[in-house]
């Protein structure tokens, strides 16, 4: 046991890289909450049974007379939640440090497709539990996907294999849940894991003399331990003292209001109360992943360093950037929702138009403004420049989904978290 | 990268040929393509088992909904028949359209709010008028609809035909003959 643990390390590794503040420990945190899915789904799937008529009756049956049955259900919900967490923040880090290019561009690329997978396995099981929460969420977020151009319609009925949620839906999600998620999670981030090993370890600065190797038994290891601890230490008194949620069993004929899609879409759906369904949910979303596994591909002059932002200058721009991100995207949503309605004050021309091209050609405008009369000063390098982009996506996205969250009340109307 | 081991040619000639491909590279390339011919079928197999049977369930048989005799639907009225998944809606004019719970923004169930004469969703707000057209966005296009058959002053609602439509017209009403 201690040397299959031992083997998945180096024998030595550079005492740079000991520094919490690298990586936060965030990678290892990821891997350890899969495996806590792993273990806690598999003992869910004793007594959870997928069908509309019972699975409802099973989730109540395993909370009531269930020894640790309403335990063992929340340490997978808030694990869940801690992993999407987590492996957002992980994915930050790697940003922010530089770790993508080069020899690290595949991995880049693999870690963006792990992160959509746990989106996935996230959103595959919220519908589980069937009660009118995972209902309806799903049926809003799947119609969502109808919205994309061309196979949009046939990709949610195939999703969902019908015209509405059915047993052929909670059939299918469960299958991806349990079934293929899993498998391609166990292989990909195994491989993830080994591309780190053979590119030499996590990034880091370049040195000024050789660095001292140490033996990561006990220097490592140990300190991974302790981050494992305290993780799960977490997630325990989370499940300890904030049940899973569990409203009453699904009534397609009655939706709840609001009804909102699973926390995680909550900035996608936002999104949409201010953009046509075709911006909202296909172009930006496609816009912002392509831009993101792009990223790696650009040709820049300077090297990456390992050093947090780059530079100094480039953690000036980001802060200053975060905070016009935020004051933009704020004003915007409260502009759009208050004072003007582009599809109500312009009902003649196509929705399309008043409520996609010209808002979104507003938000490039401001943008552009932006970087004319204020981040110009700076002259950034490129890697830089394509810094501050990310920062402002990553920032507008933040924003827009605290909103969708906590913001948004009856009838998805504009509110305060403590008047919902 | 790990470094190639170095290339052994065929022990009986010696010699690479002119065109610089060995019978062995030949074989290695002719592997190569039958791995991604494997490959593609697979993925097409699964493909197509994953869409098709999906798509087949789809098509239910035809099922006729009994909803009730023609006088017991005053006009400009609307009975809710939630185990049909619409509502039956009869016009100023008499003609009935049995329109569908699911709001075409995000598929949330509307209702009926008798008061305001309108169907509302209770997700985004978009409200309906009795015939099922938009009065309000964020929805873009009028309610899907059910066909209506009045067979011996019967109103008989097909509700294995979900019928989509951008905007209301006359002619998805059904009168009584």
């Amino acid at each position: 046991m201690r040397s299959i643990f031992l083997h998945l390390h180096p024998l030595k590794i550079s005492e740079q890289a000991l520094r919490f503040d690298r990586t936060f420990g965030l990678g290892g945190m990821a891997a350890l909450l899969i495996v806590l899915q792993i273990i806690t789904g598999i003992l869910l799937r004793f007594y959870y049974i997928s069908s509309p008529a019972e699975a409802y009756n099973s989730i109540v049956f395993l909370k009531e007379q269930v020894l640790f049955g309403q335990f063992v259900r929340n340490i997978h919900y808030w694990s869940g939640v801690f992993l999407l967490l987590i492996a957002f923040l992980h994915f930050l880090r790697v940003f922010f440090t530089g770790a993508y290019r080069n020899a690290r561009l595949v991995n880049w690329l693999f870690g963006l497709f792990i992160l959509l997978l746990i989106v996935f396995a996230n959103f595959t099981g919220y519908l589980l539990p069937w009660d009118q929460l995972a209902y309806w969420a799903i049926t809003v977020s799947t119609n969502i996907i109808g919205y994309l151009p061309v196979f949009g319609e046939s990709l949610r009925q195939a999703l969902i294999g019908g015209r509405e949620l059915n047993a052929g839906t909670l059939q299918n999600f469960f299958t991806f849940h349990t079934a293929v998620l899993p498998f391609l999670l166990i292989a990909l981030v195994l491989y993830h894991f080994w591309r780190v090993r053979k590119v030499g370890g996590i990034m880091l600065p370049e040195p000024a003399e050789k660095p001292e190797m140490i033996p990561v038994m006990p220097n490592l290891v140990f300190k991974e331990f302790i981050v494992a601890l305290v993780l799960l230490a977490l997630v325990f008194l989370f499940a300890a003292l904030f049940n899973a949620p569990l409203l009453d069993k699904a009534n397609p004929a009655y939706s709840m209001n609001p009804t909102k899609a699973p926390w995680y879409f909550a900035g996608v759906q936002e999104l949409l109360m201010h953009f046509h369904p075709f911006f909202a949910a296909f172009i930006i979303p496609l816009g912002v992943i392509v831009f993101l596994a792009w990223i790696p591909f650009l040709n820049f002059k300077d090297t990456p360093n390992g050093h947090w932002f780059i530079s100094a200058l480039g953690k000036q721009s980001s802060k200053a950037t975060a905070i016009f991100s935020g004051v933009v995207t704020v004003a915007g949503i409260l502009f759009n929702a208050t004072i003007v309605n582009f599809e109500i004050l312009l009902p003649g021309i196509p929705a399309m138009i008043s409520n996609g091209i010209i808002p979104l050609s507003m938000l490039l405008l401001f943008m552009a403004g932006y970087y004319r009369f204020y981040l110009k000063r700076f002259s950034l390098s490129a890697a830089e420049l394509v810094q501050v982009v990310f920062v402002f996506i990553m920032v507008a996205f933040i924003v827009l989904t605290i909103t969708g969250i906590f913001f948004r009340g009856k009838d998805m109307e504009l509110t305060l978290p403590w008047l919902m | 990268m790990q470094k190639k081991p170095p290339r052994h040619l065929p022990e009986e000639s010696g010699q690479v040929p002119a065109n610089g491909i060995t019978r062995r590279d030949f074989f290695g390339m002719v592997w190569k393509a039958l791995g991604i011919l494997a490959a593609l079928e697979t993925a097409g197999m699964i493909t197509t088992y994953f869409f098709s049977g999906k798509s087949k369930k789809l098509q239910t048989p035809k099922q006729l909904l009994e909803a009730g005799p023609v006088d017991s639907f005053g006009m400009n009225s609307v009975n809710a028949f939630m185990g049909g998944r619409f509502y039956l809606a009869r016009q100023l004019d008499g003609g009935f359209i049995a329109i569908s719970l699911r709001c075409t923004h995000l598929g949330c169930s509307i209702s009926w709010e008798e008061s305001k004469k309108r169907f509302i969703c209770p997700c985004h707000s978009s409200a309906f008028d009795i015939s099922g057209e938009v009065l309000n966005p964020p929805a873009a296009r009028a309610l899907d609809y059910y066909p209506v058959i009045i067979e011996n002053g019967i109103v008989k609602v097909d509700i294995s035909t979900l019928k989509e439509r951008k905007t209301f017209r006359k002619d998805q009403l059904t009168y009584v003959q």
